[in-house]
C-alpha cells in the first residue's frame, strides 16, 4: 500500500466513521484534527500502528526508523498473550547518519533478513517512520523482495509519525491487514457462529474475562484483530460471519471494508459495564440470526447478572453516592458512564473531545441535566470541574495520574497502559475493587493534612 | 584498556540506548520553570514523557512542535514560532529548552534562523530564555542528548560577574539520580560551599509533593543561579560526559574545573572529599569520617559475597565507568560490558572488551554470569538464563522509589553492597546448599534432589 496523500484523505474521512457525518459547520472534526504546536498530547501516527499490530503475538515487529521511534517505546504495551512472546521484543534498523544520508533500503533488507533467520517468525510487520518516509526509503518494494528471500511474509506498514494522529495509525495499520494479511489462508473449518473481535487488544488479559463467555455460548471467535492473535489466525478473518467492533472507531476502516469485499456485516459494540456487555451478546446473537442462541444469551446474561449481583453489593455498599470526573475518549466516554451507574456512582462530569454526535446524545441522556461536558479536557479544566462539582476521584488516561494525584484527588486509570482487567462480566469486579480502593485508601487525610507547625492550610486544588 | 566493538549487524534487538533528546529532556527538568519542547512530531513527545513518567512516577512536562508532513516538507519555523507562544501563553515558563530529533534533523531545519526571526517578530519574548540543543536521533544515545543541553545551557546562561569565594558549580551527568544529587550537595554544603547545581534533578523530580501543582518543573536550578555561574571559583563536574560543559565555563570565565568520573566506592568518595576540603579550606566534617568508617564495615561484611563473582552489565558509559570501578574494588570480575555510546572512557576501562549495542549481544555474551547489572528491560534476560538482576540505569519501570535512590558518597556505597551483597547472599546459599545436597546424592550435578534444600 502506498500512503498517498489520497488515502491518508479517505482514511480520515472514513464514511463509516460518525466522527465524519455531520457536514457543514457543526461537523466533527476530530478525525481531521490537525494537532497544535505547544498543546497537543498524545502520540504519532507510528505509535498508533504499532499499538493495533503488536498484540500479533507470534510476528516480529521491525521499525524502520532512528532509535527514538523503537528505543523509546518498545516493551511498553500492555497486552498480553498466552503463548509466543516475540511481539514484546524491540526490533529496530536503528538508523544512523550514514543511513539518513545514503538511504536506508539496504540496511532494512538486511535487517529483515537477520531477523527472519534469527527469530522464525510468522511475519514480520515492517513499519516507516518519519525519518524513513522523509529520506525516501522504498518501504513496499524492500518488503516485497525480502518477503520471497526470506520465505515469510514481510508486511509493509506506511506510518511515519508526521502524517497524523494515534487514530489514523490505526486506521493505516488495517489498511495493511486488508491488504496483506486478511483473505491470505483459508481457515481449517468454519461454523455459522464464527466471528471477528475488531479493535480489542487484550489490555491487561482482560479478553480472557469475555472469551469464555463465548465458549459457552457456542460462539467461535475466529480471529482476534489484534488481542493475542497468532498471524495465522489474522489470515483466515474473511470466513466470519459477523465482525465486532470493540470499543473503539480505530479500526472501523476494516469493518467497513470487509463488508464491501466479503460480505461480513459489523456492529459496534462494548464490553465494559454489565448493560454494554449484554447488549453487546444480544446483538451478536440477534445478527448471527439463530433463535437457540439467542434463548442462550438470554440464560447466561440471567446467570452472570445474577451472580454479579451478588458480588458487586459489597461494593455497591460503599460506592454509591460517591461522585466522579470522567475524562477519557469517544465511546468509553459512555460506556464508563453506564458501568459507573451500575455501581451507584455519579459521574458528574465526562469529556466529549473524541465523541461522536451519536456518543455525546448517549451521553447527555446518561449524564442528567446537572452533568457538566468538558472540551478541552486539559490539566486545569479538569482541576477545576472536579474543585466546582466536589468530585470525589478523577477517571481518565494514564496521562492525567499526576493531574490529580499532585492535586491530592484518588484516581483510576482507565486506558491502554492499566494494569487491571475491566472488560466483561469479571472486569466489572475488578474495577469495582479497584475504585473502592481508590476512594477508600486511608492516605488521603494523611497526604491532605497540613504540617501541625503550619497554621496556613495550603491550597488543594488549584483554581483557574 | 578495554577493545572497544560494535557488532555488524542490521537490526538492533532490544535496544538498551534510549534517544538523544529524551536526554535532553531529562537535563531540561533540572531547570526549575521549565518546558523542554521537542521540534518534531508530536509521537517523538509522546514516547519520551511516557518513558519518563513510567521510570519516575511523576508529571512531566514536555511539549511538541507537533510537525505534519506538510509542514516537514515546508518548514517548521511556524510551528517552533505557535509552539513558543503557546506555552508562553499557557504555561508561562521562565525557560524553554528546544531540542531538535531525528525528524528535523533529517531536513535540515535553520534553527538559528529560526529563532533569530521568531525572536524578531517577538520583542515581547526578549526576557525568556530560548535554550537550543541539537539532539538528532539518528546519532547517539540519551547521555549525548543530556551532555549537549548541559553544554547549551553553559554556553548561552550564564553571565560574567565579581567572583564569590564560596560559591562552587556542579555538573551532574545522567548517570546519577536525583538522590544522588541530594548526596553530593549534602555533602558540598557541609564543607561550607555554596554549589550551583546543573541540573538539579533533586528539586524537581526527586518526587515531593508540592503545594500547588504546576504545568511546568516545579523545582530545580533557578534562571538567578544559572546566570551566577559565571561567578564561581571552581567546577565540580560529575561523570566524564560532563568535561565539555565544565570545558565551556573554563573558556567564557576561566573557571578552573575538576572531573569526577565516580563518586561510588571508597577511592573515589575519599578524592572527592579531600577535594572538597582543599578547596575550602574546611576539615573533613565528624559525620563524614564516621560514615568512612561505616563504609569500612560494611565492606568487611559484604567482601566474603563479592568475592570472584562475575558481573554482566549494560549501562550508559559514564554509570559504566563508575560500576566497573567500584565492582573491581569489591574482588568481582567483568563477566560482560554492553554501552550505548561512545566515550573516552570506554578504552581505558580496565576490562577486555566492552561492546557498543543492545540487549540481544548482552544476552548472548552473558550467559555464566552470577549477576546482570541493567535496567528493567533486562528482566526477561534474568528469567531466560537464571541469572539474578539488580536493576540500574534507565528506564526501571518495575521498581518504586527511582527518584530518591541514592549510590554516591559513603553512605550511597554502603546502601549499594547491602543491596547487591544481598542478592548474592540469597544465590550462595542456594548453590552451596545445592552442591552439598548432590554430594549427598552423589549426583555431583549440583541439582537439589531432596526438596528440603
Amino acid at each position: 500500500m502506498k500512503l498517498t496523500q489520497g488515502k491518508i484523505n479517505e482514511l480520515l474521512s472514513e464514511s463509516a466513521c460518525e466522527h465524519n457525518h455531520k457536514k457543514g459547520e457543526k461537523k466533527n472534526k476530530s478525525c481531521t484534527q490537525v494537532a497544535q504546536p505547544g498543546a497537543a498530547q498524545g502520540g504519532c501516527a507510528f505509535d498508533g500502528a504499532m499499538i493495533a499490530m503488536v498484540p500479533i503475538t507470534d510476528a516480529a515487529h521491525l521499525v524502520h526508523g532512528p532509535i527514538a521511534c523503537a528505543g523509546n517505546s518498545w516493551g511498553s504495551r500492555g497486552s498480553l498473550s498466552s503463548g509466543p512472546m516475540l511481539y514484546k521484543m524491540g526490533f529496530t534498523t536503528d538508523m544512523n547518519e550514514n543511513d539518513v544520508i545514503f538511504g536506508g533500503e539496504k540496511r532494512l533488507y538486511k535487517a529483515i533478513q537477520e531477523v527472519a533467520q534469527r527469530y522464525s517468525p510468522a511475519a514480520i510487520f515492517v513499519y516507516l517512520t518519519c525519518v524513513s518516509a522523509l529520506i525516501g526509503d522504498d518501504l513496499d518494494a524492500v518488503c516485497k523482495k525480502a518477503s520471497e528471500k526470506a520465505g515469510i511474509p514481510v508486511i509493509p506498514v506506511n506510518s511515519p509519525g508526521f502524517v497524523g494522529s494515534k487514530n489514523l495509525g490505526n486506521r493505516i495499520s488495517g489498511e495493511s491487514l486488508l491488504d496483506y494479511v486478511v483473505g491470505s489462508r483459508e481457515p481449517e473449518y468454519t461454523t455459522p457462529y464464527d466471528i471477528n473481535l475488531i479493535g480489542e487488544y487484550n489490555i491487561a488479559g482482560e479478553m480472557w474475562g469475555v472469551l469464555p463467555i463465548f465458549e459457552k455460548l457456542g460462539i467461535r471467535v475466529l480471529a482476534k484483530i489484534t488481542g493475542d492473535a497468532r498471524y495465522d489466525e489474522v489470515c483466515t478473518a474473511h470466513r466470519a460471519k459477523l465482525n465486532v467492533m470493540i470499543c473503539s472507531k480505530a479500526l472501523i476502516n476494516m469493518g467497513r471494508k470487509m463488508e464491501e469485499k466479503y460480505g461480513i456485516p459489523y456492529i459496534e459494540e462494548s464490553f465494559y459495564g454489565v448493560d454494554d456487555m449484554n447488549r453487546c451478546l444480544r446483538n451478536i446473537a440477534a445478527k448471527l440470526g439463530c433463535p437457540q442462541l439467542q434463548a442462550r444469551v438470554e440464560q447466561v446474561i440471567a446467570e452472570e447478572t445474577e451472580k454479579l449481583n451478588v458480588e458487586l453489593q459489597p461494593y455497591r455498599d460503599r460506592l454509591t453516592g460517591k461522585r466522579v470526573v470522567l475524562n477519557t475518549g469517544g465511546v468509553k466516554s459512555w460506556s464508563i458512564i453506564s458501568a459507573a451507574k451500575d455501581l451507584g456512582i455519579e459521574v458528574c462530569a465526562t469529556s466529549t473531545k473524541k465523541s461522536t454526535e451519536e456518543d455525546k446524545a448517549k451521553i447527555k441522556e446518561l449524564l442528567g441535566k446537572d452533568g457538566v461536558t468538558l472540551e478541552k479536557g486539559n490539566a486545569q479544566e479538569l482541576l477545576s470541574v472536579i474543585a466546582k462539582t466536589k468530585a470525589d476521584m478523577l477517571i481518565a488516561g494514564g496521562r492525567n495520574q499526576y493531574t490529580a494525584l499532585k492535586a491530592r484527588i484518588p484516581f483510576l486509570d482507565i486506558n491502554q497502559e492499566r494494569h487491571h482487567p475491566y472488560a466483561g462480566y469479571v472486569g466489572m469486579v475488578e474495577m469495582a475493587r479497584e475504585l473502592d480502593e481508590a476512594l477508600h485508601s486511608p492516605i488521603w487525610a494523611q497526604v491532605r493534612k497540613p504540617a501541625p507547625w503550619d497554621t496556613q492550610v495550603p491550597v488543594l486544588v488549584a483554581e483557574d | 584498556m578495554a577493545t572497544v566493538t560494535t557488532p555488524k549487524k542490521s537490526v538492533a534487538v532490544n535496544p538498551l540506548k534510549q534517544s538523544q533528546p529524551l536526554g535532553a529532556a531529562l537535563a531540561f527538568l533540572g531547570l526549575k520553570g521549565t518546558m523542554p519542547l521537542f521540534h518534531g512530531s508530536q509521537g517523538c513527545t509522546a514516547f519520551a514523557k511516557v518513558m519518563l513518567v513510567r521510570h519516575f512516577r511523576e508529571a512531566i512536562p514536555l511539549s511538541t512542535t507537533a510537525m505534519t508532513e506538510v509542514a516537514t516538507v515546508l518548514g517548521g519555523e511556524d510551528n517552533v514560532e505557535q509552539a513558543v507562544l503557546t506555552l508562553v501563553e499557557k504555561s508561562k515558563p521562565e525557560i524553554i529548552g528546544l531540542c531538535t530529533t531525528g525528524l528535523t534533523e533529517t531536513r535540515g531545519e535553520d534553527m538559528d534562523g529560526i529563532l533569530k526571526n521568531v525572536r524578531k517578530r517577538h520583542p515581547e519574548l526578549h526576557d525568556l530564555p530560548i535554550v537550543f540543543v541539537s539532539t538528532p536521533d539518528f546519532k547517539g544515545a540519551l547521555q549525548d542528548g543530556f551532555a549537549g543541553a548541559v553544554t547549551s545551557m553553559m554556553q548561552t546562561l550564564p553571565i560574567a560577574g565579581e567572583t564569590r569565594p564560596n560559591q562552587v558549580n556542579i555538573l551532574v551527568s545522567p548517570a546519577f539520580t536525583p538522590g544522588d544529587v541530594q548526596e553530593i550537595k549534602d555533602i558540598v554544603e557541609a564543607f561550607g560551599l555554596d554549589p550551583i547545581i546543573v541540573p538539579d534533578l533533586s528539586a524537581s523530580i526527586d518526587g515531593h509533593l508540592a503545594d500547588t501543582p504546576s504545568a511546568v518543573t516545579s523545582g530545580g536550578t533557578t534562571l538567578a543561579e544559572l546566570r551566577e555561574i559565571g561567578s564561581s571559583v571552581y567546577t565540580l563536574a560529575f561523570g566524564e560526559s560532563m568535561r565539555a560543559a565544565a570545558q565551556v565555563l573554563d573558556d567564557r570565565f576561566s573557571i578552573p574545573f575538576e572531573v569526577f568520573p565516580s563518586l561510588t566506592g571508597l577511592d573515589a568518595v575519599d578524592e572527592f572529599l579531600q577535594g572538597l576540603s582543599d578547596l575550602s579550606g574546611v576539615p573533613v566534617p565528624a559525620k563524614f569520617r564516621h560514615q568512612r568508617q561505616q563504609l569500612q564495615d560494611a565492606m568487611l561484611d559484604t567482601h566474603f559475597f563479592f568475592g570472584r563473582k562475575e558481573v554482566a552489565l549494560a549501562m550508559e558509559p559514564d554509570l559504566l565507568w563508575a560500576m566497573v570501578q567500584f565492582l573491581r574494588s569489591m574482588g568481582c570480575t567483568i563477566h560482560t560490558a554492553v554501552t550505548t555510546t561512545k566515550s573516552p572512557l570506554l578504552e581505558q576501562l580496565p576490562i577486555a572488551a566492552v561492546t557498543i549495542g543492545d540487549l540481544e549481544d548482552f544476552a548472548q555474551q552473558s550467559v555464566g554470569a552470577d549477576l546482570l547489572i541493567t535496567n528493567s528491560n533486562g528482566a526477561a534476560i534474568s528469567r531466560q538464563l537464571h541469572i539474578p538482576l539488580y536493576r540500574m540505569g534507565f528506564p526501571i519501570f518495575d521498581r518504586l522509589g527511582n527518584g530518591q535512590r541514592c549510590t554516591v558518597g559513603y553512605r550511597g556505597t554502603v546502601q549499594l553492597l547491602f543491596e547487591i551483597g544481598n542478592i548474592f547472599l540469597e544465590r550462595d546459599e542456594e548453590k552451596a546448599h545445592a552442591q552439598v545436597h548432590g554430594w549427598r546424592t552423589q549426583k555431583g550435578d549440583g541439582k537439589v534432589v531432596m526438596g528440603d534444600g
